[in-house]
This record gives structure tokens, sequence and C-alpha cells, in this order.
């Protein structure tokens, strides 16, 4: 059914030369990469002013809290060094995991996808860009629980400075968990879902000593990614921490990270073309 | 020149649970050539295939068959290509809602391969342009409706795009964002040769900015041609419409015989009629029995929206006229 009518037709063919039939006009330079994935970062930073601050503060009080309510049940020594850790990580699970999964799909389910898929963007710049403004919405927090929880089990401040890579990296691997589970889930509300039940099981099996589990839960312990962020902070409040067994922990971290961000890349360019 | 031969989109859109969701045909065959530098919109009521057929020319969605060419590019073998080619203002906000008017100027700017300085330059140009500087630094989410769509605008125009795809740019604008968003698109065609493909539902909209225009119904383009050129379609009709105080005097033989041929709603009927029905019908109604129930009528030449009923669309609503 085509419509133009001959009469029409006739008068574009007239203006229109051979050499425009053919030539194509040129296409605007590509986004690159890093400058995108920058771009991106510092919008999804500004966020955080508007919507963020006060689910920081949820995270935070969230993990000083449980650490409060396990002073009671823990005794020092190696248990106290697991749940400082576990309550600081748990605040990166909160944020990387929970609140990007929940960002992705109301991106997803709103529509808000088309918006960077009508602009010649790197898919893996605004993947990367809002994970890494999601990691870095965990320092603050992070910082205050491990210092709060090292001075509340009297434990030493002097490797803490090992954050510097637990929270890049741990944040790496949850963060591209959630986005990977955002952008899959195929309603909202399962991203939703999915993002708290991740955040659940980081809070029990990385807060709660390791050898107080059942077995089975144990195993599920070890699946986790934050679990290996969660060692690598423990052993680090030893007097002469074992340092490869920190690097081994942080490298399962980096490793789960770069996996979950491409398939979160993945599952962003499909859902952004449907 | 967007030359867009057919597209089929025969959409099985069964989805898990809820057996029996019939296919949806949002692109039955639709053939449209728009040239270069024209404003070309595409009218139709909700549902009636326009989103669709835009999705599918700015890289969104896939055409099952057919081809979409822009200015020399084949976007169905290369999607990727509409972001460079087309700047595209969608419904949605959601990805810039929570950032302030000059952030999302300058990111969408950054994200279209813009420098940081040319991102940061084309921003206030276009700011400054749509009278938005005032408002630069507050969040969209905190703006009116009419003022969070002019924001999105200007992100859609940081990064000179040659083909502009604008899906109901100006829903909730006050009249002085309107004429801004018409200046910024006149201007940007007359300097650049920009094309410009409007998706709307707006008649007067339509009828005013507008080089010609296609109507969809259903998937189909029912017509497509300048606005004039189509109303001649109806030139030899006039509009009568009747508004009845309380309720139309169907005693009075004249009113009862006119009722087959009217639409009605509510207490108000419209008429299409010969110039000479059209003379009768309102003798008729204002003298005698009739006119103590008038309360108002009108007689006007016929609009786009008598054009597209006069074409068989199906729609007695969704066309908005405001």
């Amino acid at each position: 059914m085509s419509i133009v009518s001959a009469k029409s037709d006739a008068a574009v063919s007239a203006r229109r030369t051979p050499a425009e039939e053919t030539a194509a006009a040129p296409l605007a330079p590509r986004a690159r990469l890093l400058p995108a994935l920058a771009a991106v970062y510092r919008a999804q930073l500004s966020r955080a002013r508007v919507a963020r601050i006060p689910l920081l503060f949820v995270a935070t009080f969230q993990s000083v809290g449980i650490m409060v309510l396990m002073r009671g049940v823990v005794d020092g020594g190696a248990e106290a060094r697991a749940v400082v850790a576990g309550a600081s990580v748990l605040v990166v699970a909160f944020v990387a995991l929970n609140l990007l999964a929940q960002y992705f799909g109301q991106l997803r389910a709103g529509g808000g996808l088309d918006h960077y898929a009508t602009l010649p963007v790197p898919p893996a710049a605004v993947v990367l860009g809002a994970a890494g403004a999601y990691a870095s919405f965990t320092v603050p927090g992070t910082v205050v629980t491990a210092v709060a929880g090292s001075v509340l089990f009297e434990l030493p401040l002097t490797h803490l400075w090992v954050l510097a890579a637990v929270i890049p990296l741990s944040g790496a691997a949850l963060a591209g968990l959630g986005a990977a589970l955002g952008l899959l889930a195929p309603r909202q509300e399962m991203a939703t879902l999915l993002g708290q039940l991740g955040m659940s099981a980081a809070l029990l099996l990385g807060v709660l000593p390791a050898d107080r589990l059942p077995e089975p839960v144990s195993y599920a312990r070890d699946l986790l990614p934050s679990t290996y962020g969660v060692e690598a902070m423990a052993r680090t409040f030893d007097a002469h921490p074992d340092w490869p067994a920190v690097a081994l922990d942080l490298a399962v971290c980096a490793a789960v990270g770069v996996v979950s961000l491409a398939v979160a890349t993945w599952a962003y360019r499909r859902a952004a073309v449907r | 020149m967007v030359r867009d031969l057919v597209k089929t989109y025969p959409a099985a859109r069964g989805r898990r649970g809820t057996p029996g969701t019939p296919e949806v045909r949002a692109s039955d065959g639709i053939s449209l050539e728009v040239r270069r530098g024209e404003i070309f919109g595409l009218l139709g009521p909700n549902g009636a295939g326009k989103s669709t057929l835009v999705r599918q020319l700015t890289g969104l969605m896939r055409p099952d068959a057919g081809t979409v060419h822009v200015l020399g590019h084949d976007l169905v073998r290369h999607p990727e290509r509409a972001a460079r080619l087309i700047g595209y203002l969608g419904q949605e906000s959601t990805a810039l809602d929570e950032l302030t008017v000059a952030l999302a100027a300058e990111t969408t700017g950054r994200l279209r391969g813009l420098s940081a300085r040319e991102a940061r330059a084309e921003r206030d140009a276009v700011l400054e342009e749509l009278g938005l500087t005032g408002l630069a630094g507050r969040p969209l989410k905190k703006l009116s409706g009419g003022q969070r769509r002019l924001a999105c605008f200007a992100a859609t125009l940081v990064g000179e795009r040659p083909v502009l795809v604008l899906d109901e740019p100006t829903t909730g604008m006050d009249p002085v964002a309107r004429r801004a968003v018409w200046a910024a698109v006149d201007r940007r065609r007359a300097e650049h040769g920009a094309t410009v493909l409007l998706v709307t539902h707006n008649v007067i909209e339509a009828e005013t900015v507008l080089d010609r225009v296609a109507v969809l119904d259903r998937g189909r383009v029912i017509a497509c041609d300048s606005p004039s050129g189509l109303k001649e379609h109806v030139a030899g009709e006039v509009r009568v419409e009747l508004v009845w105080r309380e309720r139309a005097p169907l005693d009075v033989p004249e009113v009862a015989a006119l009722r087959d041929s009217a639409q009605e709603s509510g207490r108000r009927w419209v008429l299409r009629l010969a110039p000479e029905e059209a003379r009768a019908a309102v003798a008729a109604v204002t003298g005698g029995a009739a006119f103590a129930a008038l309360d108002d009528f009108t007689l006007a030449t016929p609009s786009l929206e008598d054009v597209y009923l006069a074409l068989g669309g199906n729609a007695t609503k969704g066309l908005v006229k405001a």
C-alpha cells in the first residue's frame, strides 16, 4: 500500500540526482567506551544526590545493627572477624546487588533502556558505568561499618586498607550479578525479588560464622561471590595475614566480576533490542 | 530522505500464562517515503501502530519483513547505524528522571559521541534556545510533565543528527513550550536540512506543523498526503456541530432525520454534510420547535479528524483536538 502519489513521486525523482540516490549520508561518530563510561558513571553518581542517600544510610544502619546484635552471640576471635567482615561486605551486597538489580529492572520495565539503545554507546559503557557507580555508593557505608565493627569487637584497624581492594572487587562481582539479574528478570517485580534474595543470602551466609552452618548451607555459601570478599577481609584481621590466601579470595571476586559483568552486558544488549 | 518500503510486523505476542492473546499486526505492510528536509507526521489513534513503526525505524525493534532505508543506510541489516543517524525522543523519560536538566542534556550529548567540551557548549546553546536555562539545575523528576518533556527534547537535540524522530514531543506542554519546540525543529530544518518524523495524535498540531502526514489505522497507512491535500478528500463537505440543551428534540421530524447521519456523544452531534444539506439542517434546527432545545451550533470546514473518519478510520475516539 504505497501512498506516495505518482505525481509527487515524479517530482521527487526529478529533484534527486543520481549521486544522491546512491551516496549514503555520513554517520555521526560512535561514543567511545571510556568517555561514554565516564559520562554514565558521572550521571549515575549524581543520581545519588536525588535518590540514593537515604538508602545508603539504611544499608549502614542495617550492618551496624547486625554487629551490635551479634555481639551477644559471638565472643571474639575468628567469629568476631567473620561478623565484622560479613557486615561490611553486606553493605556492598545491599547497594551493588540489590539496588542495582532493582534499578535495571525498573529501567527495563519503564522503557528507560530505549534512551541508551538509541544512542551510539557501547553496551559495556552503560553496564560498567552503572555498576561502577553503585559500587562507589557502597564506599562510605562499608568503611563506616568496618571501622565501627573493629572498634566494637576490639579488632586491629591495621590492615583495613585492604578495603581498597575488597570494595572494588566484591563490588564488581556483586554489581555484575545485580545488573545481570535486573536485566534478565522477565518482570520488574522479579528483578526486585531476586535482588532482595541475593542480599538476604549475603546476609545469612556472610555474617553468620561459617562453622556453625549446616553442611548443605555451607556449600551454598561457597557459591556466593560475596563470601570470598568476606573471607579475604576476615583474614586481614590477623596480626600476620596469609596474604596469598587473601589474594586468591580476591581473585575469585575479580573473576566472578568479569564473568557477571560480561553476562550483564549481554543481557543489556538482549533487553535493549526486542 | 527516509525511504521505507514494506514492513510487516506480525507480532505473536502470546504471553505465557495468558493464553489466547491474538496475534497483533502492529505494522501491516507499511510503505512510506519521507523526503529529505520534510516534516512528516504519523497520525492515528492510540494503538494504530505509530510507535511500533517508529521503534522499527530507530533500530529498537526488528521488523519481521520489509526494509528500512534512512539516508542511504539499510537499517534492517545495520540497526546499530540508526543511533548515528537519528535523534530519537521516546515517550518515556525513566533514564533521565533523576538527573538535572543540564546533566541529562550533557550526558546524552556525551553518549552521542561529543567531547566533554562540545557537549557542554551544545547543552548551553540548546537549553538557552528552549528557554530551559532557568531550570538547568533542577532534576527532571521535580519538573511538571510539560517541562520534563521539553527537557527530554533538549537532550534529543544535543549532538546534531540529520534525522529527528519525535514520538509525541509536545504532550503536556503549554503553548510557549510548544512554540519553542516547533521553532527549534524549524531552525534545524532551515540550517541543516534536518528531516523530522513526528508521531502525533493531535490533529491541530498535525494541520499546522506538518508538510505531509500519513494516517495510520490498525497497522496500515490509510492515507498519505499534505494536510490540505488530505482535506480535499472531504472538500465538498461541511462539518455541522449541534449541542442540545438537554437532549435532541426527536419529535421534530427534521431532527429525527438528521440523527441517522450524526455522530452522537452525549448532548453533542457532529454531522458531515453537503453544503445545501447543511443549510437545510441549520434552517431546520434554528427555526421552530428545535431551536428551543438547541444550546449551540457551529459550521466549519472539515478538519483532519473528519478526513480520518471519512477514510474509514475506526476511531470515533483517540484523536485529540487540543
